[in-house]
């Protein structure tokens, strides 16, 4: 069987498309809406569109790691929630009026964020535990824990002086996470996304560890066979990934300066979404931390586009569904073959 | 009468960036068996898939008994009188062996389907072909080999006057062989005509009456079998002259022993029980046996994949304990696994971290843990160039390579992780002529530097050309242990069938 140069030349442009048909329509949009207001074209743009994207990116190279193994978090949104809600609960001002514990004192802020992320790292080890050594399937499992979060975070939050009320009033030492700009330009979250993402590379791409993800995400009983810990490596892929998701939670406190147990709602959703549109394969094996920022970044710029040149938010949402669908259905295109 | 039942002339087929079929031919006599040969990738399976109407031909005539037809799907290629049995057969598990058979045309009475006449026939159907099948046992609870019943039957049932079997021995043990054989001859008889593919020879030879042998997706040529010789098909599926099959032995193993296999004992009681055996440096162990002898559970044993209930291991004098692979690997060990997708290469991958998945931790410099990528990849690409891999590239993604260069990789994989004790389960299943014959260089070269090989293989000839000795194994006992120049396929089938007088009352009662 022998291949001609121009058919090899043929193939590889028809391959070359369908990987790259949905970001390359995905420009075209945003090229259509600088086309209808070039005003979109402006510094102050750019600096919100990266602002907005930090905490999104942060939660999508978070699923990432699931995602590469083949597997899913529908508990990374509450988990989010949970993470705020911890965070904000022990970190309001000393004066301030309705706290949520009134007898707490200004405890170095490290320990609250210290706190919420051992607590969602817990979520990731029990999610991970489930997948790995009772075999349920990752959709199913972090299914039912996202409404255990959900209501771990009610109860928590519904305590009494609380009693559910939207918690303010957050200290300025964390707030500052957001607030500070670098050269009163760029944003310490943006600073933040940036380290998480070549920290996710590093891992991803120059570690043992990050080669064996990979391996497993691929064929979990061929890594098997070559020595890799399956179940040492999906365990430590979920408390990665709620680390993450925690730190993202604890970052919305910072920027939104409040939490309540609604923080996180869907966020997994949009994180996984920006992973496919980027290429991440939702069968596992197949994905680079450049795609997860391409695809998140491009989900931003098209949101914020939309509401630039003044689309319905309802028409926003019908757009996003669209491009998801697509993506998922270009990745079953490219697996079937 | 024509003197042909089925004619196919000219027939083009090209997939993106491939001919897959050039100008093919294939003339089939009424009342014969037709052995369909060649190379994996040689363009039978895209032949039969045009004939059967699942691919659609570009260029060329198919004609049955002087009629010219036109397949555009697997209907028509059914209601013409062409039936095929897959390779992969794909019952639906949880319907009946009746349902199985008369799916799609149900045998109704106005609306309502009658069950009582479709179990009748079906009855029918099996009897006349000496299937021991109930009509109404579910498919799931079928084995292999009466699945593959099913589907003769169900050919048969669409009064087939073509039937194409693909690889139909690949998972049956000899007595079903011969039993499919018998039933192959049966309907030869009765004027059908049987296109059979298969990748082994001395089988082929056996049931055949003429070969068609295949090539790049061309067309060689067609004999008839008793006028042919095993040595000259193999020339013609590979296009050179080819000495030898098997590469000779260069030297004879050494007297020093690498393993010691002491009692080993499955916790399961249906898998192997008391296999103790001992493996030279530089010694090729083969090992025989029926499928369901449980060499490959044997062997998983020995890797740690499964678990064992009694019985010990000693390397080099020492004892050793390989419970999971991790510990197997670090005690000098290597598993080819026999299902090379299911088990062996991670697909999407590049042939470079297929290469390196086992020996990572080796390749990590001044952080534990990191990678020195330089060193690794200098490594894959040394050991990859050895086993004589052909990959465009080293980050080429390693489905897109041929079996045998996929097993070569396997082979390299378990190379680098320092390994002395090679186990290799089929090494070369699925492999083509070609590629076989660079993987048994390896292997002996490997031996000679003084490695210890363990092959199970389910190819006589193999275990006879390649083996310094040969363990037979039948029930999950070793019935013998035979030095190669003393073996013979005759010996070797007489221990592989050597079941216990219980084992054989056990089989006696299902």
């Amino acid at each position: 069987m022998k291949i001609r140069d121009e058919e090899i030349g043929k193939i590889e442009i028809k391959k070359f498309l369908i990987d790259k048909a949905l970001i390359l329509a995905l420009i075209a949009m945003i090229i259509v809406i600088i086309i209808i207001e070039p005003a979109f074209l402006q510094w102050r743009v750019a600096k919100d569109i990266m602002t907005q994207s930090s905490v999104k990116l942060i939660v999508a190279l978070g699923l990432l790691f699931p995602l590469l193994l083949g597997g899913t978090d529908l508990s990374g949104g509450r988990q989010v929630g949970l993470a705020a809600v911890i965070v904000a609960s022990m970190s309001q001002a000393a004066g301030y009026a309705s706290k949520f514990y009134p007898d707490l004192p200004n405890i170095p802020i490290i320990v609250p964020i210290i706190i919420a992320i051992v607590v969602v790292a817990g979520i990731g080890a029990v999610n991970g535990l489930m997948i790995a050594k009772l075999k349920m399937a990752p959709f199913i499992a972090t299914f039912g824990m996202s409404t255990i979060v959900y209501g771990i975070n009610c109860l928590y939050y519904a305590k009494k002086p609380n009693n559910a009320q939207p918690i303010g009033g957050i200290r300025e030492d964390l707030t500052i996470l957001s607030n500070y700009k670098i050269f009163g330009q760029i944003s310490l979250l943006v600073v933040i996304a940036a380290v998480v993402t070549v920290i996710s590379w590093f891992v991803l791409n120059k570690t043992v560890f990050g080669k064996h993800i990979y391996a497993v995400g691929g064929n979990e009983n061929a890594a098997r066979v070559s020595g890799v810990k399956v179940h040492t490596i999906i365990v430590a892929v979920f408390v990665i990934e709620s680390i993450l998701v925690g730190l993202a939670g604890i970052l919305e406190v910072a920027r939104t300066g409040g939490a309540n147990s609604a923080y996180g709602f869907s966020y997994e959703f949009d994180a996984i979404s920006a992973c496919v549109v980027g290429g991440v394969s939702l069968s596992g094996g197949v994905g680079k931390v450049s795609g997860v920022v391409l695809g998140v970044v491009i989900f931003t710029i098209i949101s914020y586009g939309l509401a630039f040149i003044g689309i319905n938010p309802n028409w926003q949402l019908i757009v996003k569904g669209i491009i998801i669908c697509t993506a998922v259905a270009l990745d079953m295109r490219k697996n079937s073959k | 009468m024509q003197e042909y039942r089925l004619k196919m002339d000219n027939i083009t087929k090209t997939f993106p960036g491939v001919r897959a079929l050039d100008d093919v031919k294939l003339y089939i006599k009424p009342g014969s068996v037709h052995a369909l040969i060649g190379e994996n990738g040689a363009g039978k399976s895209t032949l039969m898939k045009c004939l059967f109407g699942i691919y659609k031909q570009e260029g060329g005539t198919i004609e049955i008994d002087g009629e010219p037809i036109r397949i555009s799907d697997t209907q028509s290629a059914l209601k013409s009188g062409i039936s095929m049995i897959h390779q992969e057969l794909n019952p639906i598990p949880n319907r009946t062996v009746a349902d199985n058979i008369w799916v799609g045309r149900y045998i109704k009475n106005k609306l309502i389907v009658n069950e009582k006449l479709m179990e009748k026939k079906t009855q029918e159907l099996l009897k006349e072909l000496d299937f021991d099948i109930s009509p109404k046992v579910m498919a799931r609870e079928l084995s292999v080999s009466q699945l593959q019943a099913m589907e003769i039957a169900k050919a048969v049932s669409y009064n087939a006057k073509i039937i194409i079997m693909d690889e139909p021995t690949s998972s049956l043990t000899i007595a079903e062989t011969k039993h499919l054989f018998r039933i192959i001859r049966q309907m030869r008889d009765e004027g059908r005509s049987i296109i059979y593919i298969s990748h082994k020879l001395e089988e082929m030879f056996e049931i055949a009456d003429e070969v068609t042998v295949m090539r790049d997706g061309k067309y060689i040529g067609t004999w008839e079998i008793s006028k042919i010789t095993i040595d000259h098909v193999i020339e013609q599926m590979v296009g050179r002259s080819m000495e030898e099959r098997f590469p000779k032995s260069e030297q004879a193993p050494l007297p020093e022993v690498m393993l010691k296999v002491e009692n080993i004992t499955s916790p399961n009681p249906r898998s192997f029980k008391d296999i103790s055996f001992d493996l030279h440096k530089g010694e090729i162990l083969g090992i025989g046996g029926l499928v369901g002898a449980q060499r490959t559970e044997m062997v998983e044993s020995l890797f740690g994949l499964r678990p064992i209930a009694s019985g010990v291991l000693y390397k080099e004098g020492k004892l050793v304990s390989n419970k999971t692979p991790l510990q197997a690997i670090e005690n000098g060990f290597a598993l080819l696994t026999e299902e090379r997708r299911a088990t062996g290469i991670v697909p999407m991958l590049s042939v470079n971290d297929n290469t390196l998945i086992a020996s990572y931790k080796k390749f990590t410099n001044w952080c534990p843990g990191v990678i020195n990528k330089r060193k690794s990849t200098k490594s894959a690409a040394a050991v990859c160039k050895s086993m004589n891999v052909k990959t465009p590239r080293m980050s080429a993604e390693i489905q897109n390579l041929s079996g045998g260069n996929q097993q070569k990789v396997l082979v390299g994989r378990w190379l680098l992780t320092d390994s002395n004790i090679l186990i290799l389960d089929e090494p070369t299943r699925g492999v083509d002529v070609g590629a076989k014959y660079e993987i048994y260089k390896i292997i002996r070269e490997l031996a000679r530097k003084g490695n210890s090989i363990i092959m199970v293989s389910s190819e006589m000839p193999e275990l006879l050309g390649m083996s310094d000795r040969i363990l037979v194994m039948c029930d999950g006992h070793i019935t013998g242990i035979l030095k190669s120049e003393e073996a013979s396929q005759v010996e070797i089938m007489r221990l592989a069938t050597r079941f216990t007088v219980e084992s054989t009352a056990m089989e006696a009662e299902k």
